[in-house]
């Protein structure tokens, strides 16, 4: 035998469930417990940039909504600074920028969308800096750990973009970008599975 | 802390996402592979909270939503600690809980199990660690419930547990078992992890010396969040 490593093991997840709503979301299950519920307000209202909504469907490998979904949006601000003391120079952070959000969708339709700022462009690893983004989790019932992706934008410059340049298929690249559909607003369908399923990450 | 990668998620420990005999998971599991990311600022970052944005009652289940009373059930506390795999706790991180009533009914517009609404339980709670990682609950033992998967399914007790920890490649949302439940054995949900070594880690223990006497059971949760290295990443070199 040899002298044990001592590690712990990262404890297992399991699916977020149907009732994901009354932990995360209580007020979309029907009751209101909390004064302030978490994760509406990306930005704030001081936030310097551009203010833009971004929506769409998560769609199961059936092709139906999933309207059981809950997202989580994690950013960084119009300068590309995450609200975070491991970011370097978070401390120039946009005034009231949380960075963070939580939505669901509407459960007839299985539509989501949030409103935030457009985030700059964010330093990424050796230097390469990485097109403007936004990190999404993903979870819900059927769903037994939770999904990472990014959102990218089509009109930005993303042909240097380390990550996406990661992704083998070409074509795939198109599932992680968002496409315009009027000034301010944009359109990010997710696809779990079959033909043109979303590049998933394992971060 | 400075900037360092986290330790590559186990993913033989964790649930892969096609389960079969979980049959909501066969259409919604994803089948092409992931694509393998190594830690940027956008993964080793995540959000942060404080006690600004919770209540101090919100952690009280049996206070939370009372109107006329006390929730029926067994009154139990829930209590551990979140660490990392390196066995640090993770301190002032956002622990958010929910859960059925002690009938297995939950609060929630599409629950129609025929078990009763309690009047007096909400079902959800959220508390922030102490400075070295420590949480604690207070609610009613939720009952077991049937669900739609074969014809005789029960879902074990439990509680659905989601925290944060620092980065948001730590985000994890799981679920909590009690010692003793004989359905943990027969839960599908359960068996989607496919190491009994990985289950017993969700399966919290009776724990006598944190009951109160006269009033409250208790139970010990601890639950574990990715660890990370201990060096920075910035200046290190690499293939491409
Ligand atoms: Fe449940």
């Amino acid at each position: 035998m040899v002298q044990p490593l001592n590690y712990l093991k990262e404890s297992p997840s399991q699916t977020a469930g149907p009732y994901v709503h009354i932990g995360l979301a209580p007020a979309a299950a029907g009751f209101n417990i909390f004064e302030r519920e978490l994760g509406w307000d990306i930005a704030g209202p001081d936030a310097q940039g551009t203010r833009i909504r971004v929506e769409g469907v998560v769609y199961d490998g059936t092709g139906v909504p999933v309207k059981d979904v809950l997202i989580e949006a994690w950013q960084a601000d119009a300068n590309g600074i995450y609200p975070h003391v491991e970011d370097p120079r978070h401390a120039d952070c946009a005034r009231g920028f949380r960075g963070w959000g939580r939505v669901i969708t509407d459960f007839d339709t299985g539509v989501w969308g949030f409103d935030t700022i457009k985030p700059g462009v964010v330093q990424g690893r050796n230097a390469r800096p990485m097109a403007p983004h936004i990190n999404l989790w993903i979870v819900a019932r059927g769903i037994n750990i939770g999904l990472n992706t990014r959102i990218y934008f089509d009109d930005e410059d993303n042909a240097a973009d380390p990550v996406l340049n990661l992704v083998e298929q070409v074509h795939r690249r198109d599932t992680l970008i968002a496409h315009k559909t009027g000034p301010n607003t944009y359109r990010f369908d997710i696809r779990l599975q079959g033909e043109g399923e979303t590049v998933f990450m394992d971060i | 802390m400075k900037p360092a990668e986290f330790y590559q998620r186990d993913r033989l420990w964790q649930p892969p996402a096609l389960t079969p005999d979980y049959k909501t998971s066969v259409a919604r599991s994803p089948r092409l592979a992931m694509l393998s990311l190594q830690s940027s600022m956008s993964e080793i970052t995540g959000p942060t909270f404080d006690h600004s944005d919770i209540d101090a009652i919100d952690n009280d289940l049996i206070k939370n939503y009372a109107k006329t009373g006390d929730p029926v059930g067994e009154r139990i506390i829930v209590h551990g600690r979140v660490l990392d795999e390196n066995g640090r706790g993770v301190p002032n991180t956002l622990v958010e809980i929910w859960q059925a009533n002690a009938g297995g009914r939950y609060r929630h517009k599409k629950d129609s199990y025929l078990a009763p609404i309690d009047p007096n339980f909400g079902g959800c709670g959220r508390t922030i660690t102490d400075d070295q990682g420590y949480y604690s609950f207070r609610t009613v033992k939720p009952g077991a419930y049937p669900w739609r998967n074969w014809v005789n399914n029960w879902r074990p007790a439990h509680i659905h547990v989601s925290v944060f920890g620092t980065a948001f490649s730590q985000r994890l949302i799981t679920q909590m078992y009690f010692e003793g439940d004989p359905l943990i054995a027969k839960c599908p949900i359960v068996q989607t992890i496919p190491d009994q070594r990985a289950i017993d880690q969700l399966i919290a223990p009776l724990d006598l010396n944190a009951a109160v006497p006269l009033d409250c059971l208790a139970y010990k949760f601890d639950i574990v969040l990715r660890g990370r290295r201990s060096t920075l990443f910035e200046n290190r070199l690499e293939g491409n």
